[in-house]
């Protein structure tokens, strides 16, 4: 396989890293901060999704549609997090997993009702419609540097906010000394749900830019959920920068691995066979990347306490 | 249920509701089985096909073959063992005797061990090849085509255009297996690749930077629906489109994908056997009319329910109703007497068409509206290369 | 010398021989009636009791959330499953490193499926039960995606279209076609492993096994090897899962890599807390409900999840004893 395909694999792979680094953030900053674990984390996604679309083929705007996501994950986040999620935060992970479960199926039903079964195919906006040949030969879609860049802009974002700030001051505080940032008298139940509207606005945002690249669809979220579970793992519950590493690493595991395995299958396959073993194995090579790291550093890549 | 007391009683009480739903009474209407598509990518292509054969029960008054028939839907959602649940309710539960609807081979073969034996089927989309060759059965009839069908057809337009090297893709299940086997057994050249991707994937990234790699001199996909929609669309962005030309067969060239992937399939050759603007009176009335209805021009799916429509009330009016004596209902079917909305159309031996495949370019209408035009017949009369492993006559 | 049973437990007795009579007379019901279709239903909501079952043992006693039981589930199926296929095919399963050729045999096929499955169960509880917590819900969730994916990469298995099997196991020279003699099988199996279970619950295993999951510090100061305890009763729950899985797979004649994925592994946990866990007879409930509300809602609304959805939260939130916990009045726990 030579080596300007490689790189280009490289760069889808760092797409996808992105994505997960913005689902992974905000699982990790909420299991960080409130303890909670959160399988509807995929939903706030695929509602991002849904309604940036809408608001762009309303308006015409994608800008408009992706601001229009992240606002309606973000408030989605919110009000389940005072409604229902504060309820789960003495509550054992079985009954989290189980509260977070219903809601995926709430969701997935509730879209399926609003919006249809049928999956909405969302255009790249036209700014990005275009290729840049940004390695020599090879014209790379705008839309993907957008996404890459988009992404490295949020994760900046997010580290200004927790380094720089008083609320990521507390945000930190929260992660590490949860019981002394409440004795402190800090409200800590705003805190909280402000921790669950930028994880939502995070997911919401991804969710909004895969729109083009996949399809807008109902079941969109559980699919990236999973991935996104093992790059909070592999990266060290809790912790934001090992959502960066773990994302990082995982999108180029997983790119990389479904490029060059069929390669090496095909030898000894016939095609139909050897893309199915490939595609297969090459979607294990995560877990076993997961199941390596866990062997090694239970507590992940970066653990929070480091 | 919940965990209540008394939900707990309103749950006993469900089974003797299960008990007291009644085999279905012989009066009253035809109950016709659709179990189809209708979520996920493949959408599209299910609610295509049951708009076109709804289409005509409406047009008729809730009625086909001048009988009372009543339509029950399911959706599949692409999931083999969904459709094989579906189609064991309706058999067995329901005591449907005619079922119709599936758009994808994968869920085909898992439904036809289940529905053959009691009912008759009549597909409106997936051929796969196994149902026309050695597991063909006297109550499945296909009357779209066999999977291979289109496939063949753009496989010799291709050589007829002096492409030498192509480079294949198809979603790895059934139908994709046959579509390039059905494209191979035409194409002269050299195939630089077959590159079999999963049947949900969305995203082509790693194959079009191949594809680049490659630098074949034509490249071909099936991909239906959604996954078309994507590949399209990524193949344009990737700066492939003014490269490498893209061929395909109807299922990835039809009005089901082009609002959604405008002008990035212009100029496309794609092969079908029903086409917009077939000069056929039952295919201007059926244009007409589904435009009227629905608001959008029809794809070739819905061409193809609406035949299956067709087809079905032909044998309903022919037997009478008498949709339970099989053998009859068979006979009936296998006649063909219906008004195709692609002209001339009859059954070979293995229940499958022998019908005229065109070739079609992806243009701009008058109306500004991206639709495909009819550019010539690549095989007329043609029938599937499996007929003579089948033991029908 | 033992204590008299509290009334619940007296209750739970009553309940459960009254269940086991209802299934036993069931088949003689309904074939009476003309609605003899219900039966295949019947058998998967054993199978499924069976599974979820198996589950309550680590989830239930163990105190131990897998969220990768679909795993052993869809092993047990396949394992079935593709002996069944190269049985038919006359092909062997397996050339290297020794030759196994399929085998219609279910008195091979069912323990094989048992074995499949709880050596994978071992496998994965080696690893997976050196974590606590979240840790341990997420990693047997992604080693249960990984055998999903493994499945998948199989050509001869059928990979997403799944694998369609041409007869049923036979047993004692009796093929098991037909509703009832499956039935039969599912019905025996579940009733041996819940008698067996309920035993071994009430005895040192069990008991160790529960002490662990309230305090594990005591239980290892008092000698108990605890990491010991939970793999024995993960391997034995991945291995009854297993079994269930082959009588889902002749029950369906078709296999598909459905059961491994993960939404069963959700399924078979909801089977569990809606029935009560912690109680053997309650998830095999939650597994009938369960199975019947789809059942009977999907025939009604295609938007029935709308409805299991809310139940689901207001089982986690307000009842948390079960509906076994309900039918036998037992006092609230946890």
């Amino acid at each position: 396989m030579d080596s300007l395909l490689l790189l280009e694999q490289a760069l889808n792979g760092l797409t996808l890293g992105v994505m997960l680094f913005l689902m992974a953030a905000g699982l990790t900053l909420i299991f960080g901060v409130m303890g909670v674990i959160n399988l509807a984390h995929g939903s706030l996604y695929m509602i991002g999704a849904f309604a940036g679309a809408t608001v762009t083929a309303r308006t015409g705007s994608f800008a408009l549609g992706m601001l229009a996501g992240m606002a309606a994950s973000a408030l989605v986040a919110l009000a389940l997090e005072l409604t229902l999620i504060r309820r789960l935060y003495a509550r054992d992970h079985l009954d989290q997993v189980l509260a977070t479960y219903a809601l995926i199926l709430i969701a997935n039903e509730s879209v399926k009702i609003v919006w249809g079964p049928q999956p909405i195919f969302l255009g790249t906006p036209e700014a990005f419609g275009g290729s840049v040949e940004i390695i020599p030969g090879v014209p790379y879609p705008a839309y993907r540097l957008a996404i890459i860049g988009t992404g490295l802009a949020a994760a900046a974002f997010l580290w200004w906010l927790i380094a720089r700030t008083r609320l990521g001051m507390l945000i930190r505080a929260g992660t590490t000394h949860r019981a002394i940032v409440q004795a402190l008298g800090v409200n800590i139940q705003a805190l909280f749900a402000l921790v669950f509207a930028i994880g939502g606005a995070l997911a919401g945002l991804a969710g909004m830019m895969a729109g083009p690249l996949l399809a807008v669809q109902v079941g969109m979220g559980e699919q990236i959920l999973i991935l996104t579970f093992v790059v909070v793992v592999v990266g060290g519950l809790g912790s934001v920068r090992g959502a960066m590493a773990g994302a990082v690493l995982v999108g180029l595991v997983d790119t990389l691995s479904r490029a060059v395995l069929p390669v090496a299958v095909r030898e000894v396959l016939p095609p139909s066979a050897a893309d199915q073993v490939a595609a297969n194995l090459g979607a294990v090579a995560v877990y076993l990347l997961m199941a390596v790291v866990l062997a090694i550093r239970p507590q992940g890549l970066v653990p929070r306490h480091a | 249920m919940s965990c209540t007391r008394r939900d707990l009683l309103g749950a006993s009480a469900a089974v003797p509701l299960a008990l007291a739903t009644p085999a279905l009474a012989q009066s009253g209407p035809i109950r016709i089985g659709m179990i189809t598509t209708l979520s996920g990518p493949g959408a599209a292509l299910g609610n295509d096909i049951r708009d076109g054969f709804n289409l005509v029960v409406k047009n008729a008054g809730g009625r086909l073959g001048g009988l009372p028939v009543e339509v029950v839907i399911a959706d599949d959602a692409l999931r083999p063992e969904n459709g094989r649940a579906i189609a064991e309710r309706m058999v067995r539960r329901e005591r449907i005797q005619v079922l119709t609807g599936i758009v994808f081979s994968n869920v085909m073969l898992a439904v036809a061990p289940v529905v053959l034996p009691a009912a008759t089927y009549i597909s409106a989309n997936a051929g796969p090849s196994q149902l026309a060759g050695e597991a063909c059965h006297a109550n499945y009839f296909n009357v779209a085509w066999q999977n291979d069908n289109l496939h063949e057809a753009v496989g010799q337009y291709v050589t007829q255009q002096g492409k030498r090297r192509a480079y294949l893709v198809a979603p790895n299940y059934p139908a994709g297996r046959d579509a390039l086997t059905g494209f191979k057994r035409f194409f002269r050249g050299e195939v630089v690749a077959e590159q079999y991707t999963r049947l949900d994937q969305l995203d082509y990234a790693a194959e079009l930077a191949a594809i680049r790699t490659a630098g074949p001199e034509a490249v071909y996909i099936f991909l239906p629906g959604g996954l078309g929609i994507n590949f399209i669309k990524q193949y344009a962005a990737a700066g492939l489109r003014e490269r490498v030309p893209l061929y395909g067969p109807g299922f990835s060239f039809d009005q089901d994908v082009f609002p959604a992937v405008g002008e990035d399939a212009l100029g496309c050759f794609n092969s079908s056997q029903w086409a917009l603007d077939l000069p056929v009176p039952a295919n201007r009335q059926f244009v007409d009319t589904f435009e009227r209805e629905y608001g959008r021009l029809p794809s070739l799916y819905a061409s193809q329910g609406y035949d299956a429509a067709l087809l079905i009330g032909s044998a309903i009016a022919a037997t009478r109703g008498r949709v339970g004596d099989r053998a009859a209902f068979a006979a009936a079917l296998k006649r063909a007497d219906f008004q195709s909305v692609r002209g001339r159309f009859r059954f070979g031996n293995n229940n499958h068409p022998i019908q005229t495949i065109y070739m079609r370019e992806v243009v701009k209408d008058e109306k500004g509206r991206i639709v495909n035009r009819t550019i010539g017949t690549a095989f007329e009369d043609h029938q599937d290369a499996y007929a003579a492993q089948c033991k029908l006559t | 010398m033992r204590e008299p049973a509290p009334p619940h437990v007296r209750r739970g007795w009553i309940a459960a021989q009254a269940g086991l009579a209802v299934l036993v007379a069931a088949p003689f019901v309904l074939t009476a009636l003309d609605r003899a279709w219900l039966l295949p239903t019947l058998t998967r909501m054993l199978a499924y009791g069976l599974g979820a079952a198996a589950l309550d043992v680590v989830l239930g006693y163990g105190g131990l959330v897998s969220f990768g039981h679909g795993a052993f589930l869809g092993t047990g199926a396949y394992v079935a499953g593709a002996l069944i296929h190269h049985a038919g095919a006359a092909t062997p399963l397996l050339r290297w490193p020794v030759e196994i050729d399929g085998s219609l045999d279910a008195l091979i096929a069912f323990p094989a499926a048992a074995l499949a499955a709880g050596a994978l169960a071992f496998l994965i509880g080696a690893v997976s039960l050196r974590t606590r917590g979240v840790h341990f819900i997420m990693i047997t969730l992604a080693f249960a995606q990984m055998v999903y994916f493994l499945v998948l990469a199989i050509p001869e298995y059928g990979g997403t279209d799944g694998l369609m099997l041409p007869a049923r196991h036979r047993l004692f020279d009796l093929p098991l076609d037909g509703d009832q003699p499956l039935y039969w099988v599912a019905l025996v199996l579940l009733v041996g492993f819940l008698t067996i279970a309920q035993r071994s619950m009430e005895a040192r295993f069990g008991l160790a096994l529960r002490g662990a999951r309230q305090n594990e510090r005591r239980m290892r100061a008092l000698g108990y090897p605890v990491f010991r305890i939970r793999l024995v009763a993960f391997t034995i729950s991945g291995a009854v899962a297993g079994l269930a899985g082959a009588v889902l797979a002749n029950q369906a004649g078709f296999v598909s890599p459905d059961l491994l994925s993960w939404q069963r592994s959700g399924e078979l946990i909801i089977m569990v807390i809606l029935g009560g866990q912690g109680t053997l007879f309650g998830p095999v409930l939650g597994a009938f409900a369960l199975l019947l509300l789809e059942e009977e809602l999907s025939a009604v609304t295609e938007h029935w999840m709308l409805v299991l959805g809310p139940l689901l939260l207001a089982c986690v939130l307000f009842f948390r004893r079960g509906l076994w916990g309900q039918v036998v009045r037992a006092p609230a726990h946890g």
